[in-house]
């Protein structure tokens, strides 16, 4: 027992914990994930299968593409609010437009307010200066009227799911869910955009010092307006993908999802400040949020009390990180 | 001193455009009287609140995103607690929820204070909980109101000496708004705690140096936040007769008015009445839009266009302001 007591002390338990965190951030996302598990298992014993590996992927899926917005417009330190109702958007237009029209027609009407919301998003930030918060919450605000106004006209005409959307949402093959055919590529995508392409670095490089990459010739505004246009873009395609899931078109559809999605790019290491963070963490940060939301669904906790540990989350996630940050 | 004048003489124009606003009005709508505008002073009550909450903390420097989830939550708190109460009960509900309003606002800046995360993430992470709170209070919209709380809004209030045709112009609603905005802001614009909310919002550095307390004036600039927005919560549940735990669109329309009434976004100028006359304005332009048939629902999108377009103009002219080598 004497040996224990002489043994040079190394550094404390917390600072290692601490470096841990600050370099592999993934390890201990893992090990959180894992433990949720676990903790699922005890609680209700034969729950993790294949079918419930196979229906946590597709709730998580909408959650991580969106998710993935977050943690692009998070890198310039900005955030995208309006992604919920992009989503929404492009989800109900394509239900109601698929009755009297060509599927590709929808699917291009369908995209179109994504792609203009992404655009005023992008002027109105990069341009403009606005708050990233305050715009997206603007057009969000505009969108939502919109939609308003266009399902009046289209109340006659009825709505429906078509097949395909269906198939890519709800289908299993082979114990593996359909969406996956999406996700994968839209997950190399970001993942290779971010690391591998000067796209990805100019998003870093304007998060980190934004006058310093302005000084290297970086031109913000175009950044900016390209970032916030393929954000909106991205969030249309979940939403066509998530109708698919949720199978009942409604003015709300997507909206339960954003604030999952800013806790998610918190949680999978993203700074809300902008510089540091990357895609892999956000998909185990959402993995992590739907098994939690299965947790507290079968503890009963309401939706309310899940809002707020989702708020307690961000804020204790972002303290935490910014300790870490100050450290180094 | 020429920035005082600038200052007054930016008021003094938005007071000029509200006069004109007021006769398109009644060119628009040439029946439009003293009933009319008590309903105007109505409207505008939730508003008003909603504008002077994010007032104080914009002036301090900071930003309030969590104004709206204040509001539902106090409303529905103030909703669910008369509901069935006895008419005296509601005479403990108002302090109640005004008390509720301030502590949970100076829980925003303790955190702000504490936790050293940025006001803007902070916030929106409270928004996040008091969201989740209201949903835990009342599951839809519900609740009750006291008789003699909704009829402190509804009517006039006879002044003796005054003729009844000037008497009819004189809401209820707008002595109650003006009543207590002075209570509460005039003691605090003379008062020390007053200049320290300015001197924190100009130049914090500044302001530390010369013996402030940043800290407490920063708790105490956000307390007074949820002072106001829990006065704006009541009067929703006073002007509706229930409580709706989804908050209303007060967080744009807030900062809207706060940049159009001539408060910068960045801190120590301004003032209330400012922001009070433009909430006034923009409540009036949904006025004329309604009063021109057009449908409530493009209603929503012009106005929703016209706040960002506002910010944006705000944040453009913030951007000019500054010297050419400081820009962020």
């Amino acid at each position: 027992m004497t040996d224990i007591a002489t043994m040079p002390r190394p550094v404390s338990f917390g600072r290692r914990l601490k470096r841990i965190m600050a370099d592999r951030p993934l390890i201990p996302l893992i090990i959180l994930l894992i433990i949720l598990v676990v903790i699922l298992q005890i609680l209700r014993p034969g729950i993790v299968n294949e079918r419930w590996l196979a229906n946590t992927a597709k709730f998580a899926i909408p959650l991580a593409i969106l998710a993935g917005c977050q943690t692009m417009t998070m890198l310039t330190g900005g955030i995208d609010l309006s992604v919920g109702t992009v989503a929404t958007m492009s989800a109900f237009i394509m239900a109601t437009q698929i009755v009297n029209q060509d599927p590709a027609v929808a699917f291009l009407l369908a995209m179109l307010p994504a792609m203009l919301i992404g655009l005023v998003n992008g002027v109105g930030v990069g341009v403009f200066r606005v708050h990233p918060l305050i715009m997206t919450l603007g057009t969000s605000l505009i969108g939502t009227g919109f939609l308003q106004v266009y399902q009046r006209t289209v109340i006659a005409s009825g709505a429906k799911i078509p097949d395909f959307l269906n198939w890519l949402g709800t289908g299993v093959t082979y114990g593996f869910p359909n969406a996956l055919l999406l996700f994968v590529p839209v997950a190399v995508l970001i993942v290779f955009m971010l690391n591998r392409t000067g796209f990805g670095r100019l998003l870093y490089a304007v998060g980190d010092n934004e006058r310093a990459a302005r000084l290297s010739g970086v031109r913000y505004w175009q950044v900016i307006t390209a970032l916030y246009v393929l954000s909106s873009l991205l969030a249309g395609i979940t939403g066509l993908l998530y109708i698919g899931l949720i199978k009942a078109p409604s003015l709300s559809l997507a909206e339960p999802l954003v604030l999952p999605s800013v806790a998610a790019a918190v949680i999978g290491g993203t700074s809300i400040f902008g510089g540091r963070g990357g895609y892999t963490g956000t998909i185990i940060g959402a993995l992590i949020l739907t098994v939690l939301t299965t947790l507290l669904t079968i503890l009963q906790m309401p939706e309310g009390g899940r809002r707020i540990l989702f708020g307690f989350i961000v804020l204790f996630v972002t303290a935490a990180y910014l300790r870490i940050v100050e450290d180094r | 001193m020429s920035r005082f004048f600038r200052n007054q003489g930016w008021v003094a124009g938005l007071f000029a455009l509200l006069i004109f606003l007021f006769v398109v009005t009644k060119l628009i709508q040439p029946g439009y009287g003293s009933g009319d505008f008590g309903s105007l002073a109505r409207a505008v009550l939730p508003y008003a609140f909603a504008v002077a909450a994010q007032t104080v903390v914009v002036i301090a420097g900071g930003i309030d995103l969590s104004v709206a989830a204040m509001m539902a939550l106090t409303s529905v708190t103030a909703a669910s607690m008369m509901n069935g109460a006895s008419e005296e009960y509601a005479l403990f509900v108002v302090p109640f929820v005004l008390a509720m309003g301030l502590v949970l606002g100076a829980l925003n800046g303790i955190l702000i204070v504490v936790t050293r995360v940025p006001d803007i993430v902070v916030t929106l992470a409270m928004l996040f909980v008091l969201q989740g709170a209201a949903l835990l209070v009342l599951g839809a919209p519900g609740g009750a109101a006291a008789e003699w709380l909704k009829a402190s809004v509804i009517g006039t209030v006879p002044i003796p000496g005054l003729p009844d045709w000037a008497d009819a112009w004189v809401p209820k609603a707008l002595v109650l708004l003006v009543v207590c905005l002075c209570i509460i802001w005039i003691p605090l614009r003379r008062s020390r705690l007053g200049l320290s909310i300015y001197a924190i919002g100009s130049n914090e550095l500044a302001a530390f140096r010369s013996g402030v307390p940043v800290a407490r004036t920063r708790i105490i600039a956000y307390a007074l936040s949820g002072l106001f927005a829990a006065l704006g919560g009541l009067s929703l549940t006073i002007s509706t007769g229930i409580g709706a735990p989804i908050p209303g669109p007060y967080l744009l329309a807030s900062v809207a008015a706060v940049v159009l009434g001539g408060v910068a976004l960045g801190g120590g100028k301004g003032g209330l009445l400012g922001p009070i006359i433009a909430v006034f304005v923009l409540r009036l332009v949904r006025t004329d839009l309604t009063l021109l048939a057009i449908d409530p629902n493009v209603t929503a999108i012009i106005e929703g266009a016209i706040m960002v377009a506002v910010v944006m103009f705000g944040a453009f002219i913030t951007m000019r302001s500054r010297p050419a080598g400081a820009t962020p």
